[in-house]
């Protein structure tokens, strides 16, 4: 918890990872409202929306993953940090919510952004909503920090973390998007599978969770 | 487990793996036509032994992980390496039989469902897995044996996909349905295949064991080196 509180405050006070990661998520949104504009099918419009917000969310998650672990690699930080006393799940606990923290806060502005370039119905469902971004974003930190945090010190990091990390979030990001689109759709406001893919995240994320606990000592004290 | 290729157990077991890819040939030649598909049919006697073999690789890639991320073993590491190629290229196979009888069965190549999915993510990180570990230099091998416990979670999915979705592929019950030629072609195929991998598997184990003897002369050379001078 204090991990988490430490590297929110340093966060708070340089807004270095936030501005540049909230600026270039807006970019992608941009970059695929552009692509899309004159494609754009109003039948596929909710579709394309989630679609655009989660590829948004993944390029912002990355970008974040490797600011928070990076801090600790300047200065040798992690060494200290894993010679303290705190037990290994904590650090894990720690930096799963500081990253999920700052994505989080990077979505809320791509949701309004999505919500007027794409006219999706964003304000319908505000409550699910926000369940499936944190629950999707919860099975998205959980695997990267491990793979992140096990990746700090090998040479190729940046396209070896991708590499490794979507083929195993890709279960997460399909579901999220799933239940986002049938949020999005102003004309059947269908919550059916939306609680069918929300029951799914939640089960994803309590494995993912579960698992990166376990794995993350051995992973980490290899370094 | 044979050490060395060319031990005559190895051999042996070669050696019975081709006789048992004979028998299971003229079987499944043998083997009744399908009335609605035809010959087309013929691709399940390919495509699920060696969807059978993406699990079995996987699941021995995560067994030999455990072992290496928890117990500190080496021999699981190689074990685990050995696996996953295996999976890639059985992977493989199963992903290119699997459309090409969907082409003849449901008109399309692929089809974005859950069975389908589930083990394209599956092969994608056995994939990962081996560029992990080939591209991620000595700090990767604890992140790799990582990633094989994540695919191993996805083994279920893929198994159970059939029924916890909405799938249009043929469902596991499949085999207890077939008529009783069809059924001695499947299990026989089935054997050959699993043969064909304990075979390839234990080649690649004995590459990985050589390997690891290699660069362990290599360092005590070294040593004996820095001694003398």
């Amino acid at each position: 918890m204090l991990i988490a509180l430490k590297d929110l405050r340093i966060e708070g006070r340089s807004r270095e990872v936030l501005y540049t990661m909230g600026f270039s998520a807006a970019l992608v949104v941009l970059v695929f409202s552009f692509a899309l504009a004159s494609a754009t099918d109003p039948a596929q419009g909710p579709i394309t929306a989630a679609g655009v917000l989660w590829a948004a969310t993944l390029f912002t998650g990355t970008v974040a993953l490797a600011r928070v672990l990076d801090r600790e690699r300047e200065n040798e930080s992690i060494r200290s940090l894993l010679l303290s006393p705190a037990p290994r799940a904590a650090i894990y606990a720690g930096k799963l919510i500081a990253t999920s923290a700052l994505m989080l806060s990077v979505e809320v502005l791509l949701t309004v952004l999505v919500g007027v370039l794409f006219s999706a119905g964003v304000f319908s469902h505000l409550g699910w909503l926000a369940l499936v971004l944190v629950l999707g974003t919860l099975g998205f930190a959980s695997t990267g920090v491990v793979f992140s945090a096990a990746l700090l010190r090998s040479r190729s990091r940046e396209a070896l973390l991708g590499a490794l990390l979507f083929p195993i979030v890709i279960p997460v990001l399909l579901a999220a998007s799933r239940a986002t689109a049938c949020l999005f759709d102003p004309l059947s406001p269908d919550l059916e599978p939306v609680a069918f893919w929300v029951r799914f995240l939640l089960a994803t994320d309590v494995i993912y969770i579960a698992l990166g606990l376990w794995v993350f000592e051995p992973v980490v004290s290899g370094e | 487990m044979p050490t060395r290729t060319t031990s005559p157990r190895f051999l042996a077991l070669t050696v019975l793996t081709a006789a048992l890819f004979v028998i299971a040939c003229n079987a499944i030649a043998d083997a009744p036509r399908e009335i609605t598909m035809g010959l087309v049919q013929k691709i399940f006697y390919f495509h699920v032994p060696c969807a059978w073999l993406l699990m079995l690789s996987t699941l021995v890639c995560a067994g030999g992980s455990v072992a290496y991320l928890f117990g500190g073993s080496e021999r699981g590491d190689r074990v685990a390496v050995s696996a996953s190629e295996l999976g890639v290229v059985f992977g493989l196979c199963v992903l290119v039989s699997g459309p090409l009888w969907a082409k003849a069965a449901w008109g399309v190549y692929w089809q974005w469902e859950a069975r389908l999915t589930s083990s394209l993510l599956l092969w994608l990180m056995l994939v990962a897995y081996v560029l992990a570990r080939r591209y991620g230099g000595a700090s990767a091998r604890r992140l790799a044996a990582a990633l094989a416990l994540f695919a191993a979670i996805d083994i279920p999915l893929v198994y159970f996909s059939v029924r916890f979705f909405r799938s249009i592929h043929p469902s596991n019950t499949v085999v207890s349905t077939l008529g009783p030629g069809m059924r001695g072609a499947f299990w026989l195929s089935l054997l050959a295949f699993t043969a064909l991998w304990w075979v390839l598997f234990s080649a690649r184990l004995a590459t990985e064991n050589t390997y690891a003897r290699l660069v362990d002369l290599e360092i005590l050379l070294d040593q004996a080196e820095e001694k003398k001078s």
